[in-house]
């Protein structure tokens, strides 16, 4: 969730049961804000919390100009002071996909870093037309977006991965011809395996469309339909919930 | 847009006081007295410190809706039990306890319907005695019996003290879920499925769950309560009873009550040691029940019945009477999972110790919550209603081949005669008949030729 709206953000995600409490949102307020300064980020968005055994703690990202580069993670155990991530290489992402197990509260621990940037790349989300691709490369938020409508919000294919897409490429030139190529160029929620690994919501009598990944639980993405409030936080232990197919 | 037109109209309904407007000075005065409805908002401020919790208009809107349910049903005491997440829509439970003698109604028809079941099951067995002895050849009789079903708790005793009702979003009608039997604790046991929202749904599962959503839900809400209900040690004691313990045979008591003279942990301690907090709901043992019942008692009409029966079968029928952790049981007692502790604590502010709160996690049931401040405390549980285990889940296999009628003189199994063996049989057969009837026939030929034309 942006660090701009962090309090109605925070509000409106508090769904889930999970959230953060008034010193922690206090720090995080001026820190983040610090951060933006510091790093010359374009936006920053609070990534979540992660629940260790020894400690908890707290992920953000720093975005720059261009919304599809490589985000740069950091991390604070206190939402004050706030330290990068190194960016994991190619090995450890390979090693880390067979260790299992409960984070620690460590964040040196490569294990858990390479987890991060998985669930990263897993549950990102954002709303169909949030983003626009100029012809040149980058991508740009879209200051005209409006929000969903109620129809389009209950439709998983009006959501993307927040990440360079990976499946767009497969898809028959059919398909493609359907496509706007400035708003559709990531991978929708729709093709996701295993199917039915978002549960969507409304909450609040309609006034709220939630997203919660079953896949990675603790992920929940939320929007107000036909407003230009979204946005997704993580708070969990960072496993993947392997026993999905019995589940649903 | 017409939904959300809707929920806003039954929240709006939430808000208005019930009575009119004259009658207004008379239910402030017996408004402020004692009411069931539980201090929703100082719960959710505190847990907010522990940063778990709803927003708080949602909390305020769930305190309405608990007043509504209080209003509507004959209600003794109240809690707000939490949230289990769904696929498509989420629930918010209530606990309750109805007044003396008020849910008994339900509870008959209930009963009544299993108990004709029995008696049905009764005379079947009479009949099938008498058609027996007519019969020239006498199927072999079965003697393969169900296992005998554990009765289930009584109301407010063991898992079922307390009556849930459920409801999707705060103004929605609110749902009593049904009393929780021990078939379905040791089933919900075996199988982990997500919620879908809508209490109708069946369950498809292996082994297969005897319920629908609804019972489904209220074994997990069991099984959840059974582990994580905390309290700071000394807020509950025992009450005093003489002669209680030769009674119950070491089975544990099972009653507890507030101890008046409790002045509160220190927070720092609750945060030490998990020796502080203490378990105030029974275990479920793995029989499903909390207090054991053998499931070999006859009971007396199977005593009238089977006396035949009963000699014949005296297999292994000792079973062993399941124990396990009493009341009150410290959690530093509770078993480690793997390597990992079983409940974590924390508190709530570091920067300002004096003021926190002192907070408890559990990682067996991710979502469940307690706090404890001063002498107040409360549980809460926000997720999706599974408990955490670090392997993957195995789901059961399914029984082993049942073996076969083993042969003996009585019975011997023969292989069928195949095509051709039957067809050289019958070829044979014919020409046999052939042979005798020749001699008849040979006049009739010529008349079954024209007939034929």
């Amino acid at each position: 969730m942006d660090a701009d709206s962090l309090l109605l953000s925070l509000e409106l995600a508090s769904g889930s049961g999970q959230g953060l409490s008034p010193d922690r949102r206090a720090s995080l307020l001026t820190s983040l804000m610090l951060v933006k300064r510091d790093y010359r980020y374009d936006r920053v968005l609070f990534w979540g919390r992660i629940l260790g055994l020894v400690a908890d703690y707290y992920i953000a990202q720093g975005l720059s100009e261009d919304q599809l580069a490589p985000r740069k993670t950091l991390y604070s155990l206190n939402c004050t002071e706030w330290s990068l991530l190194p960016p994991a290489t190619e090995e450890m992402v390979a090693q880390s996909s067979v260790v299992k197990g409960r984070f620690m509260g460590d964040p040196s621990y490569e294990y858990e870093h390479t987890e991060l940037q998985k669930i990263d790349k897993a549950v990102a989300i954002i709303p169909r037309g949030a983003l626009f691709k100029t012809p040149f490369g980058p991508t740009h938020v879209n200051r005209t977006f409006e929000g969903l409508s109620l129809s389009e919000a209950k439709k998983l294919s009006s959501y993307f991965h927040f990440r360079e897409p990976v499946e767009l490429k497969n898809k028959t030139l059919l398909e493609k011809a359907d496509l706007d190529p400035s708003l559709d160029f990531m991978d929708s929620l729709e093709h996701d395996i295993p199917k039915g690994s978002w549960s969507i919501q409304m909450e609040r009598g309609n006034a709220l469309v939630v997203l919660r990944s079953l896949l990675w639980p603790g992920l929940t993405f939320y929007h107000a339909p036909r407003t230009k409030n979204y946005g997704y936080v993580y708070v969990g232990t960072g496993e993947k919930n392997m026993d999905l197919p019995f589940m649903l | 847009m017409q939904p959300t037109y809707k929920m806003a109209e039954k929240q709006k309904a939430l808000f208005t006081r019930s009575g009119g407007g004259t009658e207004g000075e008379q239910e402030m005065e017996e408004e402020v007295g004692e009411t069931p409805v539980p201090n929703i908002m100082e719960t959710a401020f505190y847990f907010e410190q522990a940063g778990v919790g709803l927003s708080s208009d949602e909390s305020f809107r769930i305190f309405l809706a608990m007043k509504q349910l209080v209003e509507q049903q004959p209600i003794h005491t109240c809690r707000f039990w939490g949230k289990i997440l769904g696929i498509k829509r989420s629930y918010l439970v209530a606990e309750v306890e109805f007044r003396e003698g008020e849910e008994e109604a339900e509870e008959e028809e209930v009963e009544e319907m299993t108990e004709g079941g029995e008696v049905m099951e009764a005379h079947g067995e009479e009949e099938g005695e008498e058609d027996e002895e007519k019969a020239v050849d006498i199927v072999p009789k079965s003697v393969w019996k169900p296992p005998p079903v554990i009765p289930k708790e009584e109301s407010r005793s063991g898992a079922n003290k307390y009556l849930y009702f459920v409801c999707n979003e705060p103004g929605l009608p609110w749902t009593r879920l049904p009393h929780v039997t021990p078939a379905q604790i040791v089933n919900a046991r075996k199988i982990k499925k997500f919620f879908t929202g809508y209490l109708d749904t069946p369950v498809v599962s292996y082994p297969p769950f005897p319920g629908n959503e609804a019972n489904y839900l209220r074994a997990q809400i069991a099984r959840i309560s059974a582990a994580t209900q905390v309290s700071p040690l000394g807020f509950y004691q025992f009450s005093e009873e003489e002669g209680d313990e030769e009674e119950e045979g070491g089975a544990g008591r099972d009653s507890y009550e507030e101890n008046p003279d409790f002045e509160g942990i220190p927070v720092l301690e609750l945060v030490d040691s998990m020796a502080n907090w203490v378990h105030h709901t029974q275990h479920i043992l793995p029989q499903g029940r909390c207090t054991w019942v053998n499931p070999l008692q006859k009971t007396e009409e199977e005593e009238d019945l089977g006396e035949e029966e009963e000699k014949a079968d005296e297999g292994p029928e000792e079973v062993e009477q399941e124990v396990g952790p009493p009341l009150l049981t410290p959690l530093s007692e509770d078993a480690e999972i793997m390597h990992l502790a079983p409940w974590t604590t924390r508190l709530s502010c570091s920067l300002c110790p004096q003021y926190s709160v002192a907070v408890v996690r559990s990682n067996l049931w991710p979502g469940a919550y307690a706090y404890a401040s001063g002498k107040k405390f409360e549980n809460i549980y926000i997720g999706w209603g599974h408990k955490y285990s670090p392997e993957s889940f195995n789901p059961a296999l399914p029984a082993p081949i049942q073996q076969e009628y083993p042969s003996g003189p009585e019975i011997m199994e023969m292989s069928d005669p195949t095509v051709e063996e039957e067809q050289a049989l019958k070829a044979a057969q014919e020409q046999a008949l052939g042979a005798t009837e020749e001699e008849e026939e040979g006049e009739e030929e010529e008349e079954g030729e024209e007939t034929d034309d």
